[in-house]
């Protein structure tokens, strides 16, 4: 298959060890992988903070960026998030025809009819779940709010995981509990968020492992920073970046201590 | 009868309240939050009491295969009933009056309150009892008869206790969620005169010193006030549903029944009530069944209150009726589903939210009732008190959308600072960002800027200290180094050729 990327915004400049994880994935199961680069973001950060007029030019961008996939250029859009996808599935249109934009409305969920969440895209689409990983780690896997109740992903990332040679998955208690990022809100609502980041980290520990893995950069930003300033001894990653590990090049645990270290 | 549809106007704050306004708190989330987050009790007591009702809801909700339909009806009938408003208030009023019930209409909590005081000065009487109901909380009725030299008892065990602790309610259905039965005992040996004086903190010992109190003033008692669950528009018929009997006393022994129910609370026929029964008692305290489930239909001669009077209230619900998408939040049946899965209610309690309805239906249904004034309305940050997560809606037995509905209010709360001239902090930096990210060229430009965030956190590899407003992120979490190659570049410079 030909799979346009659509690395977003946090991914991009932040946390480009997930798309180019699921890069490495998708090209290991055979498929072509392109980047539209005139992409940036879905437009979720202003929708959901309540800038609506703000967020009309971030998605008609990115809709224009992704609608060849109308035209049969690409087969199908991935991202490796579940609140990115969640946003273009479920919110671009709405800000779409809030202002009147009918035609935008329409080839927004048309582009949002081919973009799958990575999971989505590898156990629905491509139909597999052993992707050929090796990560001999123990790892606990917090599904996110958006993949969970928008996306409805249910166990796909687990299958995924599941199949991984070497992991030691545990199971997180309380897992489908927010851990309290909610984008603008950790900073609107810092002190509850930090309740809820609190309470996230505690669950995280009791599970003993050295690595907690999600679909969402952005939540496990926010975990990882609260898992970084106690030193709690656990690292983040995507969970992209387990399915790509092989045995050649799965990392050392000390290489990705702090969040990023691209390999 | 009319029902005003027109443009909200917004209802200013009351600057010379006796009491405090039940839907509007005196700060706005974020600050009230941060005293209660401090208060170790209540997050003790709330995690133990949402986890275990949670719990209880999921089991009960997972034994009926149609829940789904069930709830797709009752969302059905609620829009039904929101489209139809107006016709079926007039035959609520119609089939109430034929059974010897009187109706009243009352705009706002000011002209209901009047129509209940009055109602009640005119029986001679000094006490009423009451049965436990939101619409009366929204009201400040209590306050209202006070002021009239009246005395509302509150017969609902929990709201008896935030009664007699000069308390505010912090959950819909269970108000004293916030307090233990070490502070209960204590409120009831300070507040309660026939409390017995070896009063132990033991749950049944206080429920029984609770229901002798009760029981003298049940039988005393020759008014009571009651809300609504239901009203059935081609009967008439109006129910209760409780758990403790206590409704039941209220509603029956009394010679007067006073009932003040939100317009919005009406179903279209009796058959309806069959959804409902199934959602409501699932949904809010995870029963297969309800308890004491009390309907009665204008005066029955001989048995039971021999005057009934329905009070119709409004309070800010054409308002939100008006707004096609807000008025959702309209279809709440106040089973507190919401609040009891909500991560943020969890952390907070109710009372931060300022509003007798808190939690994520509060968020959205309080600053529709009473419209916000801009940016310094404590309500006006409401819509923000949530992280969207989507818990809510999952098990809304009605499928209130309450993150869309956030959202949307979110943007009404944007749109109407737009009019500011000076522009604050966020709106510059939304804009800001919304140029930057409609256009590649601007965004890897910015990226650029990353390289500073680099610097900052040097050989550490982590960001832990940064200036306002990232402040507010790296008082508890760290940031990671930005990379030193963004995707972009990466891609370019692996990929260049597939360009």
């Amino acid at each position: 298959m030909r799979i346009a990327l659509f690395a977003t915004c946090i991914g991009d400049s932040l946390f480009p060890q997930a798309p180019r994880a699921t890069v490495r994935v998708l090209e290991r199961l055979g498929h072509r992988v392109l980047f539209p680069v005139d992409q940036v973001c879905c437009g979720q950060m202003h929708i959901n903070t309540g800038y609506l007029a703000e967020a009309l030019p971030v998605v008609r961008e990115h809709v224009r960026t992704f609608s060849p996939v109308l035209t049969g250029e690409w087969d199908a859009i991935v991202a490796p998030s579940g609140s990115c996808t969640g946003s273009i599935r479920h919110q671009q249109a709405m800000v779409a025809r809030r202002y009147g934009d009918e035609a935008l409305a329409d080839d927004a969920q048309a582009v949002a009819s081919h973009t799958y969440e990575l999971s989505e895209l590898l156990v629905d689409v491509l139909g597999v779940t052993d992707v050929g990983a090796y990560f001999p780690h123990r790892v606990t896997y917090h599904p996110t709010c958006h993949s969970l109740r928008m996306l409805h992903v249910g166990d796909k990332p687990l299958r995924l995981l599941r199949e991984v040679e070497g992991i030691q998955l545990t199971e997180l208690p309380n897992a489908e509990s927010c851990c309290g990022f909610g984008g603008t809100f950790a900073l609107k609502n810092a002190d509850t968020s930090t309740a809820m980041l609190a309470d996230k980290m505690a669950a995280v520990k009791t599970t003993g492992a050295e690595v907690l893995t999600a679909g969402d950069y952005s939540c496990l930003m926010h975990i990882g920073g609260g898992l970084s300033r106690t030193r709690a001894g656990v690292r983040t990653m995507h969970l992209a970046e387990i399915l790509a590990a092989e045995k050649s090049t799965a990392p050392a645990a000390s290489d990705a201590a702090v969040g990023q270290a691209v390999r | 009868m009319t029902t005003f549809l027109g443009v909200p106007l917004h209802r200013k704050p009351a600057p010379e309240l006796s009491h405090p306004d039940p839907l509007r708190g005196s700060e706005s989330f974020p600050r009230a939050a941060r005293h209660e987050l401090a208060n170790t009790q209540l997050r003790a007591n709330l995690a133990h009491a949402t986890a275990t009702i949670r719990a209880k809801r999921a089991q009960v909700v997972a034994e009926v295969p149609e829940w789904e339909a069930l709830r797709d009806a009752g969302s059905a009938i609620k829009a039904d009933v929101m489209v139809r408003l107006p016709e079926l208030l007039a035959q609520l009023e119609d089939s109430v009056t034929a059974r010897g019930g009187v109706v009243h209409w009352a705009r706002d909590a000011d002209e209901a309150n009047r129509i209940v005081t009055e109602l009640v000065q005119a029986t001679g009487e000094k006490e009423v009892i009451k049965v436990k109901s939101m619409a009366t909380q929204e009201i400040g009725l209590n306050e209202a008869l006070e002021d009239a030299g009246i005395a509302a008892l509150e017969t609902d065990l929990a709201e008896l206790i935030v009664q007699l602790g000069h308390d505010k309610p912090s959950h819909i259905l269970v108000p004293a969620i916030h307090r233990n039965r070490a502070e209960i005992r204590e409120i009831f040996l300070r507040e309660m005169a026939d409390a017995p004086a070896d009063l132990t903190d033991e749950p049944r010992v206080l429920a029984m010193a609770a229901r002798a109190h009760l029981r003298r003033k049940f039988l005393q008692s020759k008014v009571a006030i009651s809300g609504a669950n239901f009203a059935i528009a081609d009967t008439g018929t109006l129910a209760v549903v409780e758990s403790e009997g206590n409704g039941r006393m209220c509603l029956t022994l009394p010679e007067t029944l006073i009932t003040v129910m939100g317009i919005e609370k009406l179903l279209p026929t009796w058959q309806d009530l069959e959804v409902f029964m199934q959602l409501l008692p699932r949904s809010s305290t995870g029963e297969r069944m309800n308890p004491y489930t009390s309907m009665w239909t204008g005066v029955t001669p001989g048995d039971g209150p021999q005057q009934f009077h329905l009070v119709l209230l409004d309070n800010g619900r054409t308002r939100a009726l008006a707004d096609e998408v807000g008025r959702a939040a309209l279809h709440c049946i106040r089973c507190s589903a919401c609040l009891n899965v909500c991560p943020v209610y969890e952390r907070t309690g109710g009372h931060a939210y300022g509003s007798v309805y808190p939690g994520p239906i509060g968020a959205v249904l309080t600053p529709q009732l009473t419209g916000t004034t801009g940016h310094g309305d404590p309500n006006a940050s409401l819509p923000y008190a949530s992280t969207l997560c989507g818990a809510c809606y999952e098990v809304c037995p009605v499928k209130i959308d309450i993150p869309s509905l956030l959202v949307m209010l979110r943007a009404r709360m944007v749109d109407e600072d737009r009019s500011r001239r000076i522009p604050d902090g966020w709106s510059a930096a939304m804009k800001a960002a919304s140029w930057v990210m409609s256009d590649a060229g601007r965004f890897a430009a910015a990226e650029k800027l990353t390289g500073v965030g680099r610097l900052v956190a040097g050989k550490k590899g982590r960001i832990s200290s940064l200036p306002f407003p990232a402040s507010k992120w790296t008082a508890a979490r760290d940031l990671p180094a930005p990379p030193a190659e963004t995707f972009r570049t990466w891609w370019a410079r692996e990929r260049g050729d597939q360009l």
